[in-house]
Formats: C-alpha cells, sequence, structure tokens
C-alpha cells in the first residue's frame, strides 16, 4: 500500500511538471470543456425563457445550475484514455508498460487524477463568472452535498474504468474511431449531458436508469442540485456501486484477454 | 555446473497475418473472405546462456531477433517451445521477474519526453520500488560511468541522440536487473557514442555480473563485448559459438594488403586484386594458400610493407547470410 502510494505521489509529479510544460495547450483543453455545456446552457436557457420561464420541472435558472454543475462534474469524470490506448497500442509505447512489475492502470488514474487538480482551480473559477453571468438557482440539502461526495467518487471511478476497458478494445483492431464515436453518442444522450434526464420520454429515462451513463455524470449532478430524494439517492449510490464491481471484473477480463492478443499478434 | 541464465529450447513464434492482392477488387474480396498466412518468425531455436554471460545476438533485419527478446522479456507468448529465464516462464509476466530484468530498444523511448530525465528515474524507482539508499547508490554509478551529470535536469527532449539514449540506458538499468536484453542499444550513435556505450555495457556486466543479450548492426559492438556470438537467419540458427570460429567456418579468405611503389604491378596471378591506391593492393587469398602467396609476393616484388588479415566480420556474417539465402 505505501509502495503503491508512492508510485502515484511520482505519477502525480510526473504529469504536472509534464502538463505545465504546456500552458497553452492547457488553456485549449479547458476552452473545450467549458463550451460544450456552455451551449447546450444558452440553448436551453433561450427555449425556456421563450416558452414562459420554465421547461419540463426546470426553470430558466435551474437549467443555468443544471449545466454550470454538470461543466464541473464532467470535468472531474471525463478521461481520454480511449484515444490514448489507440495511440498506445499503434506506436509500441504499451511495450514499456508491459515490462514493469506494476499494472499500468495505477499510472493511468494517478495521471488523470493530477492533471484534473491543475486544471481544476481555472475551471471552478470559470463557474463563478457563469454563475454571474446566468444566475443559477437550486434547492441545495446539506445531506445531499454529503452524499454528493461518495457520488462522485464513484462516477468517477466508474467512468474510468468504463472507458479503461474500453479503450482495450485498440488491441482487437486499429480502427477505434467509431466505437468511440457510438460511445460518445450514448453518454451525451444517456448521461444527461445535452439535457437533464427528466425531460426525455419515460422509455428514454427507463434505459438510461438501467445503464451505466447516468451514474457516472448526470447522477451526481442531480444529486447536487437537490433534485433528488434520501431514498433516490441511496438507491442511486447502491447502483454506482453494483456497476463499479461489475465495471473491475470487466476490466480485468478485457485487459488479460488484451495483453493475450497483443501479446500474440507482436508487441 | 550452475543452472543457466537463460534456456530455450526449439523456441518457435508463428506470425498469423492476414495477406491479399493490391487493388480494390481484391480488397472488397477480403471482406468476404480472409485469407491469411503463417509467417515463422522464429523457428526452433535452442541455446542456453549462463549467468554472466555476455552474448552477441546476429543476424540481417528480419531474423527473429528483436522476436526472440520480446519472448524472453514476456511480450510475446512463444508459439512452442520452452523458454526460462532466471527460473521463470517470461510469458506468465511474474512481478518478481519483471523486476529482474530489463529491455532496451534503441529505436523505442521510454523517457517522458517533456520533462527532465531525473523525473523519470524517479518515477522508476516508484515503479520498480527501490530502497531510496540503493536508488542514490546506482544512480551514482550510473551518473559516474555514462557522464550524466549534466543531462539530468534537462527536458528530454533537448537532449540529442546520444544524450538521450545514454539516459534511456540508465533508466533501464536502475533496478539492477540480472538479465539484460539490448536490442540495437547504439543505433543511429556516432563512433564515439557507440563506443562509449560499448564500454558502459561492458563494465556494467562486470561489476553486476549481469547476464547480457546483446543485438547490434553495428559488428564493432559484438567484436568489443561478445566472446560468444548466435546467428539466426529466418528464424533458425546458423551458428553458436566463439567469435573467432564463427571467422574461421565462414571464411574460406584472407586478405592481404600490399605496399608496392605505385599501382603498375599486375598481381592477379596471387589472388583477387580487391583495390589499389597509392600502390596499396588489397588481395584475396584462399585461407590455405595464404602463406604461399605471401612468399612469393616477399620474393617477387619489391614489397615495402605486407599486412595478413582476416576478412572483416561484417563481410564474413554478409557471406553466411548470402549462403543460406541461396
Amino acid at each position: 500500500m505505501k509502495t503503491l502510494a508512492d508510485l502515484y505521489v511520482q505519477q502525480f509529479k510526473t504529469t504536472f511538471a509534464s502538463m505545465l510544460q504546456y500552458r497553452a495547450s492547457l488553456v485549449i483543453w479547458m476552452i473545450a470543456h467549458v463550451l460544450e455545456p456552455l451551449v447546450y446552457l444558452i440553448v436551453w436557457s433561450t427555449v425556456s425563457s421563450t416558452s414562459g420561464g420554465s421547461v419540463g420541472d426546470y426553470t430558466t435558472r435551474e437549467f443555468a445550475a443544471y449545466f454550470i454543475v454538470m461543466m464541473l462534474v464532467n470535468h472531474l469524470t471525463y478521461t481520454w484514455i480511449m484515444y490514448e490506448y489507440e495511440y498506445r497500442i499503434r506506436e509500441g509505447a504499451l511495450s514499456f508498460a508491459l515490462l514493469k512489475p506494476v499494472h499500468p492502470i495505477h499510472s493511468d488514474i494517478a495521471d488523470n487524477i493530477s492533471s484534473k487538480l491543475i486544471t481544476l482551480p481555472g475551471m471552478l473559477l470559470v463557474a463563478v463568472v457563469l454563475a454571474f453571468l446566468f444566475h443559477p438557482a437550486a434547492n441545495v440539502a446539506p445531506w445531499a452535498i454529503v452524499a454528493s461526495v461518495p457520488a462522485l467518487l464513484l462516477a468517477f471511478l466508474l467512468r474510468f474504468l468504463l472507458e479503461w476497458s474500453l479503450a482495450q478494445v485498440a488491441f482487437w483492431t486499429t480502427r477505434v474511431g467509431a466505437i468511440n464515436h457510438t460511445y460518445y453518442i450514448l453518454v451525451l444522450f444517456l448521461s444527461g449531458q445535452i439535457a437533464p434526464l427528466t425531460l426525455f420520454p419515460s422509455p428514454i429515462q427507463a434505459a438510461a436508469a438501467v445503464l451505466p451513463f447516468r451514474w457516472m455524470i448526470g447522477f451526481p449532478v442531480e444529486l447536487l442540485l437537490g433534485r433528488l430524494t434520501p431514498s433516490e439517492a441511496l438507491t442511486g449510490l447502491a447502483a454506482q456501486t453494483a456497476w463499479l464491481i461489475l465495471a473491475l471484473v470487466v476490466v480485468r477480463i478485457v485487459w488479460r484477454a488484451g495483453v493475450r492478443a497483443y501479446s500474440a499478434v507482436g508487441a | 555446473m550452475t543452472a543457466p541464465a537463460i534456456h530455450i529450447r526449439d523456441l518457435r513464434k508463428i506470425y498469423v497475418v492476414s495477406e491479399r492482392e493490391a487493388g480494390a477488387i481484391a480488397a472488397l474480396q477480403s471482406l468476404v473472405h480472409r485469407r491469411t498466412a503463417e509467417i515463422p518468425a522464429v523457428d526452433g531455436i535452442s541455446f542456453d546462456l549462463a549467468p554472466g554471460e555476455m552474448v552477441g545476438f546476429l543476424g540481417p533485419n528480419g531474423a527473429g531477433k528483436t522476436t526472440t527478446l520480446k519472448m524472453l522479456s514476456g511480450l510475446l507468448y512463444p508459439t512452442a517451445g520452452e523458454a526460462t529465464v532466471l527460473g521463470y516462464v517470461p510469458s506468465k509476466r511474474d512481478k518478481a521477474y519483471l523486476r529482474q530484468i530489463t529491455l532496451v530498444m534503441g529505436q523505442r523511448n521510454q523517457l517522458v519526453w517533456d520533462i527532465p530525465p531525473m523525473d523519470s528515474f524517479e518515477l522508476n524507482r516508484a515503479i520498480y520500488r527501490i530502497p531510496p539508499a540503493d536508488f542514490r547508490s546506482t544512480l551514482d554509478e550510473l551518473t559516474e560511468l555514462l557522464d550524466l551529470g549534466p543531462l539530468l535536469r534537462k527536458p528530454v527532449r533537448n537532449l540529442s541522440l546520444g544524450e538521450r539514449m545514454k539516459c534511456e540506458i540508465a533508466a533501464a538499468l536502475l533496478h539492477r536487473p540480472q538479465v539484460v536484453f539490448l536490442d540495437e542499444p547504439t543505433i543511429g550513435l556516432d563512433v564515439t557514442m557507440q563506443r562509449r556505450i560499448r564500454t558502459f555495457i561492458a563494465e556494467y556486466n562486470r561489476r553486476f555480473g549481469a547476464t547480457v543479450l546483446l543485438t547490434s548492426h553495428y559488428m564493432a559492438d559484438v567484436e568489443a563485448l561478445c566472446r560468444r556470438v548466435i546467428v539466426i537467419h529466418h528464424g533458425k540458427l546458423l551458428f553458436d559459438g566463439d567469435l573467432s570460429n564463427l571467422v574461421q567456418k565462414f571464411t574460406a579468405h584472407k586478405t592481404i594488403v600490399v605496399q608496392l611503389e605505385d599501382c603498375s604491378a599486375d598481381l592477379r596471378s596471387y589472388g583477387e586484386v580487391v583495390s589499389c591506391t597509392d600502390g596499396l593492393f588489397t588481395l584475396r587469398v584462399p585461407r590455405a594458400e595464404t602463406a604461399h602467396v605471401t612468399e612469393r609476393l616477399l620474393a617477387d616484388l619489391p614489397v615495402i610493407d605486407l599486412l595478413v588479415e582476416d576478412s572483416p566480420i561484417e563481410e564474413v556474417i554478409e557471406r553466411v547470410f548470402a549462403q543460406e539465402g541461396s
């Protein structure tokens, strides 16, 4: 455990040092992360104000709150591992990871967390500015804030493990772009990224409840905005835990099979 | 007799690749019916290396050298045959095994590009769980041997190819591996840097008693470092033994270099004239006739200087592969 902690600390330092070399690209990435939710925010605010101040169970100011919190939750949970893996396998960089006496997922997790810590202050600043511009409103209960801490952590781990498993597809095909794109569309609609899930027709809401995407992104947002009852929150945490356990099993299986495939065709 | 550090018996690796003719119709056909071909990259080779031995692994491009090294370092599963290194089966990628080996690939980098090598070294310290005191002393030793002092704090991308290679090698050896696989460690480096790395490898082998298996295109590397060489071609073992025996086995000729006044003399009756510049003739003579020809040359001609040499090792190797290829 202590040695693993040491590895995480060293990986933090390495990522920090690498990222600070490219301050311009950091800013560009952040702009991308702000722009997408900002576009949805503006679209929904406009729709809401032109249709009498609300759509479904969201008022104009609640939309603002939803997308600002969505921006932060998405920032805390997103990964770029699917693109990274394709590159690693194509360039043979994975061979070095396989030579090391430690599972490569540890470096990836540490790398992911540290790069987010670097950009988090910037994102919080953007959130404050957006709050001034769009006057968000929400009824947040203290218990919901407390519950959102494990919810966020589980959401991050679940999304990370799911996307890490999906990244392993690169072991079998060099054309992962199509898969990534399909996945991105599913996340966009079924996680609550493009619009709150309660605004969708009930079949889609039912699908979102059984699929993992909502538990990776939408659920912590709804929780933070005080839109869930305590029992809904507990059910959500349970669903997140169940998906996380499943994702861990999938990671193990896919990684083993992937390495076997990689070792068969030439590393 | 101690157990061998590396033990390989009838090791095989067959790649299955899909193939098709060029062109759109063939591309469409391949959608429906994919044709595959089996390419034996390593085709039943066997050898043992004793602990502490340093062996040169030779062969042209595509001979199966890298495939063999990758099987030994656990990156590739063998198709058949057996391989054990330090008593471990490499393909199991046991953590205890990975901690005792290293693979240096001259054409690939493990150092993080944008930050100084020292940061990558620290990362490796954590990955290999090297105790801080050991890390310090090994790093000091490597820094001294490879003259890394001024390089440790510069970003990797600002290092020259040679400087980067020195740092790559250091990063790969921080955990003091017992078995070192070197795949073209001097590729693309200038002669001085090649010599530097060569000296270092010899020194590492001596100090730590590590077993070293080295591939290189530069015969100078192999000549300087390895008494024993293993030659493979088309995945098959051609030769395993002393470098000097290789030369004897595969060269039927010796080279005689004769210095005369100028190039006007006709020496074709003595042997094959390879070249002549400023009176310096190079002759190729059958090995068995060397003594006789030398005698005749000295008796017949106003010889200023004369030298008998084995053919350069490159030429020997080239001939070995040419014979096998035909």
